[in-house]
Parts: structure tokens; sequence; C-alpha cells
């Protein structure tokens, strides 16, 4: 038997309390949210008609189960509302996304060709602001493109516009604060594919003449496709549910279903409703998230 | 390694790479500019001035949520490193075991999950278990959310260690146990400090999960800036963001001089 195995068991014991944690405190809250979703709005503390219990023997459970409603989900198609807002998250993630990537590329590109010493000091620029709070990068934007701000100081010294524009509230604003705060998790990922990378390879292009460009196209970009992949997925699956963002930045004429299901719990405080929006947002994410497990299992537990 | 016609610097990069810098760092540059402006305007210059410290440090509501969310962020980020650093151990060590894939499903999906659902399910979870919200619901939400990090920052770690150190220990006599403890631990420490601060970073940071959580009269840090922030732009939201930002930055520095104490962590770049 080998040093490994005999190492396998104590370390799976390791497992045991994660483990439990995360079945508790991960799993178990979607069953809830589920059920929650199945029941009927009511006027009460908390606010939904307790639907069974599962103390309450057999009979109880099937005269439960006879209660179960659809009553939300039919909501969720029948207003435009609901359609809308995961319409909107959808196209602002995608959007978001192809920024992100178009932004992101370069700097990556423009970090892997640094010389080795100067790629580490690069990556700790580029993940410093993401360990500043993001609710305050925020706001630094607010301070820049709010009416008397930074951005319409600038522009009206320079005599680019005659009176001050509208910044905030706004979705151009929006996408500047979603590519702002998520531009590390595009660019980290990137670079980690385009430094690995082979320089023979590109050289070896050159040798049969490849210009430049074609070796970009043919060489580089083709085998950086994982980063594009591991950063877009990184990228869009929280921007879908994106919050805090749309809710400072964007206009109130649109909203995102991040918004809807926050309006629904803390404003309307209708609980089953605010949980059938997740669970629908939950399966739209299925495809993405079990993709982004994938490659995350690659990345970490396939050297 | 060298390659000189490969890793040359041309006017692309370093452009693509200024531009990029610079968009990442000017609006915090610009907001800790204006933290120190005398004039209640916050776009007119007044002159250098610490009268909004002054203010936040007798906003006896703001010092409360500040000292919470300290709180919150440092027992979720221990409780979080004690079980993402198990977690990782499990899954770099444990070769294959039984529901091995919904392991480490439970652990990356919540790096990704929208917080609104993390936040509406554990809520749900708590209410449920007739749990009073406050501190110790944010704590374990929070705990829930960082080990994840943890798991994957030590993960990445103990993946790119030499086990034959291990495996010498052992032949050498050690129990399993003992192998990990005195050959492996001291090796991986420099990431665990780092799992540490990120997760209490992540906590100190976290508006949507806390709104969710939390219970009345005790909201956390975060949760008071936002709701300052809807209403408008504040010189003394300025100070704190700030003084938050100076915080992280002492963390940071830390966190990098204790990685410092072991290379070849660059070489695998966490995804984060």
């Amino acid at each position: 038997m080998s040093a490994r195995r005999i190492f396998a068991r104590p370390a799976r014991y390791a497992a045991i309390a994660p483990y439990l944690w995360m079945v508790l405190f991960f799993l178990v809250p979607f069953g809830f949210v589920l059920k929650i979703a199945l029941s009927q709005t009511a006027i009460a503390q908390p606010p939904y008609v307790p639907l069974f219990d599962l103390w309450g023997g057999r009979e109880a459970t099937r005269a439960a189960l006879e209660q179960l409603s659809l009553d939300n989900f039919r909501l969720l198609i029948s207003d435009n509302l609901y359609i809308l807002s995961y319409l909107r998250s959808l196209t602002v993630a995608l959007l978001s996304t192809a920024i992100l990537l178009l932004i992101g590329y370069p700097i990556a590109y423009g970090m892997a060709r640094l010389p080795q010493r100067w790629q580490g000091v690069a990556m700790m620029l580029v993940i410093v602001p993401f360990w500043t709070s993001f609710l305050i990068r925020i706001y630094a934007w607010i301070n820049i493109l709010q009416h008397d701000g930074l951005l319409n100081t600038v522009l009206l010294k320079l005599h680019l516009v005659s009176a001050p524009l509208v910044w905030l509230s706004t979705d151009t604003a929006m996408y500047i604060g979603i590519v702002y705060s998520y531009l590390p998790f595009m660019i980290l990922p990137l670079f980690a594919t385009l430094a690995k990378q082979d320089p023979a390879l590109l050289e070896a292009a050159a040798d049969l003449g490849a210009s430049p460009r074609q070796a970009f196209w043919q060489v580089t970009f083709p085998l950086s496709l994982p980063g594009v992949g591991a950063g877009a997925l990184l990228c869009f699956i929280p921007i879908v549910g994106e919050f805090v963002i749309p809710d400072l930045l964007a206009g109130s004429n649109a909203v995102m279903i991040g918004q809807t299901l926050w309006l629904e719990f803390f404003t309307n405080r209708d609980w089953p409703v605010a949980s059938a929006v997740a669970i629908v947002l939950l399966v739209l994410l299925v495809g993405p998230l079990l993709l982004y497990e994938r490659v995350q299992h690659r990345q970490l537990e396939q050297r | 390694m060298a390659a000189p016609r490969i890793n040359r610097i041309t006017p692309f990069n370093i452009t693509a790479l200024a531009l990029g810098l610079a968009f990442l760092y000017l609006p915090i540059v610009i907001l800790v500019i204006y933290s120190f402006n005398a004039s209640r305007l916050v776009t007119v210059w007044g002159g250098w001035s610490l009268r909004w410290y002054y203010e936040f440090f007798n906003d006896r509501a703001m010092l409360d949520a500040a000292w919470m969310s300290l709180r919150v962020g440092a027992v979720s980020a221990t409780i979080a490193t004690v079980l993402g650093t198990l977690a990782a151990i499990a899954l770099t060590r444990g070769e294959r075991f039984k529901g091995r894939m919904l392991f480490s499903g439970m652990l990356y999906a919540p790096l990704v999950m929208p917080e609104v659902i993390s936040g509406l399910s554990l809520l749900l979870l708590f209410v449920a278990l007739d749990a009073g919200r406050g501190f110790w619901t944010v704590t374990i939400a929070h705990t829930t959310l960082t080990m994840c990090f943890v798991t994957v920052v030590v993960q990445s770690r103990l993946g790119a260690i030499d086990r034959s150190l291990e495996e010498a220990a052992m032949d050498l006599g050690c129990n399993p146990v003992r192998a990990f403890l005195f050959a492996t631990l001291p090796l991986i420490v420099p990431s665990i400090v780092a799992g540490w601060m990120l997760a209490f970073t992540l906590s100190l940071d976290d508006v949507v999960i806390a709104s969710f959580t939390t219970g009345p009269g005790s909201a956390t840090l975060p949760i008071r800036i936002y709701s300052e922030v809807r209403l408008g732009v504040k010189p003394e939201i300025n100070a704190i963001c700030t003084m938050v930002i100076a915080l992280i930055a002492v963390v940071i520095t830390v966190a990098s001089f204790v990685s410092k104490l072991s290379r070849t962590q660059g070489e695998n770049a966490v995804p984060l």
C-alpha cells in the first residue's frame, strides 16, 4: 500500500466538518426556497402560509402536498414585469461580458508579454483593487459621475460640452460600474492561460512565414480560449444576479432580476414570489454553473 | 527561459497596461483625495481638512456598525479558514471518496452564485429554524460564502507542493497526521493566512447577504454605507471609505509579506 493511499484515509475525515456545514447552510436552504416558492402569500409573520411540517405524520404531509401551488410561478409567466427583468438581466450580463473581454484581453496580453519579473508586480496591481471594497469602488464612481462631479467638470473645462451631461441613473453608468467591478475577474484567468503559452510556438509561426497578426489569430488566440471561457463564466454568472450596481447606478425605468427579487422581498414582503424568482433564476443559471464547475475542477484538481 | 522576441515591451502592450491600471486606480485615488476636502459640497475643493473623519468618530450609529462588521469579519474569517483548509486537504489528499463530486460542487458554486440567491436561501433557513437574526446569522452566512474562497486558495497551494516530503516523513515513521502537521502544514501557512485575509475583506465588503440575514438593530458597516449612498454622496462616506481602504491596504501588505516567505505562489495564479 503506497504512502499516498495510507495518507488518503485521514485526509478524507477532514471533509466531514466542511461537508456537514455546506449541506446544512448551502444545500438545505435551497429546499426551503423551493418549499416557500410553492406556498401561498399571507399577511403574517413570516409572510407565507406554512406548508408542512415534517413532524406532522404522514396524513399531515399528504394534506400539505395537496396544497402545493404553482400560483407563484404562473404569476411570473403572466406578468410582463418578471419576463422583462429576466431578459434585461441576460442582456446586461451578455453585453457586459463582451465589453469585459474586449477591455480585459489587451490588458492580460500586455501583462503576459512583460518581462517575467514584472509579471508578478502587474498581477498584484490587478488584484489589489479586487481586495478593496466593491461597494466603495461603486461609490467612487458616483463621486465621478454625479451632476457636478469630476467627469462633467473636466468635460466643461475642456469645452467638450456646453452644459453638464446626465451620467448617473443611466445604463452607461451601470455598464461602467459593472465593467469596473468585474475587470480583475476577467483579466486573471486570461493572464493565467496567456502567460503559460510556450513562446517557441510564436517563433515557429514566424519561421513559417506568419505575420505577427496571423500568428496572434492562428496561434495565441485559439490557445487562450480556455482562459476566455473561464473569465466569461466568472463574470457572466454573478452579473446576471447583480443587485447593488444597477440599484445604485442605473435608472429606475428598467430593473434587473436581482432588483426584482430584492423588491419583492424587502418592499412588497412577498416571500413566496421572491422565492419563485430565485428558483427561476437558478434554473436559468444551471447550465453556466455546471460549465463553470467543470472549468474550476479541471484547473484545481487535475494537475 | 528567456524569450527576447516575445517578451518585449511594445508601445501597444504598455499603453494597454497603463490605461487598464489607470482605469482601475483613478476612481479610488479621487475618492481618497476628496475625503480630505473641507467643503461640504463634495466636488468643490475647499482646502485640506480632517473634518469628515472627526464627524465619523462622533457618529454613534456608524461606529456601532463598524464594530459589528469587524467582529463578524474576524469570527467568520476564522471559522471559514478552519473549514476551508480542512476541505482543501480532503480535496487534494483524500483521493476518491463517496460524494466527492457533490462536495467540490458545493464548494465551487458559491464563488459565482448571485448573492441575492445565497442571501434569500439562508434567511429562509434561519426563519425555518426560528433562529434570532443578528450577529450569529450574519457570521454563519459569511462563513458559508468565504470558506469556499479559502478552499480555493489553500487547495491551489496544496496541489503544488512536492508530496515526497510527506512520504519521506512517513517512511521515517510518522503517521499521516504527524507527517501532515510537521512536513506539509508549515509550507501552506502563507496560503492559510492569505485565505483568512481574503475571507475577512470579503466579509467586510458584503451588503446583499448581510441585508438578508441580519436583524433589526444589527446593521453592518456596508449596510449603513449603502443606505447613505442611496441618498447621495456625502463627504463623511468618503472618509469612512478611505479608512476601510487603509485597513484593507494594511491587510494586503501583511498578506503579501507573509506569502513572500514562500515563493512559487505566483506560479499558481488563483482565479480570483
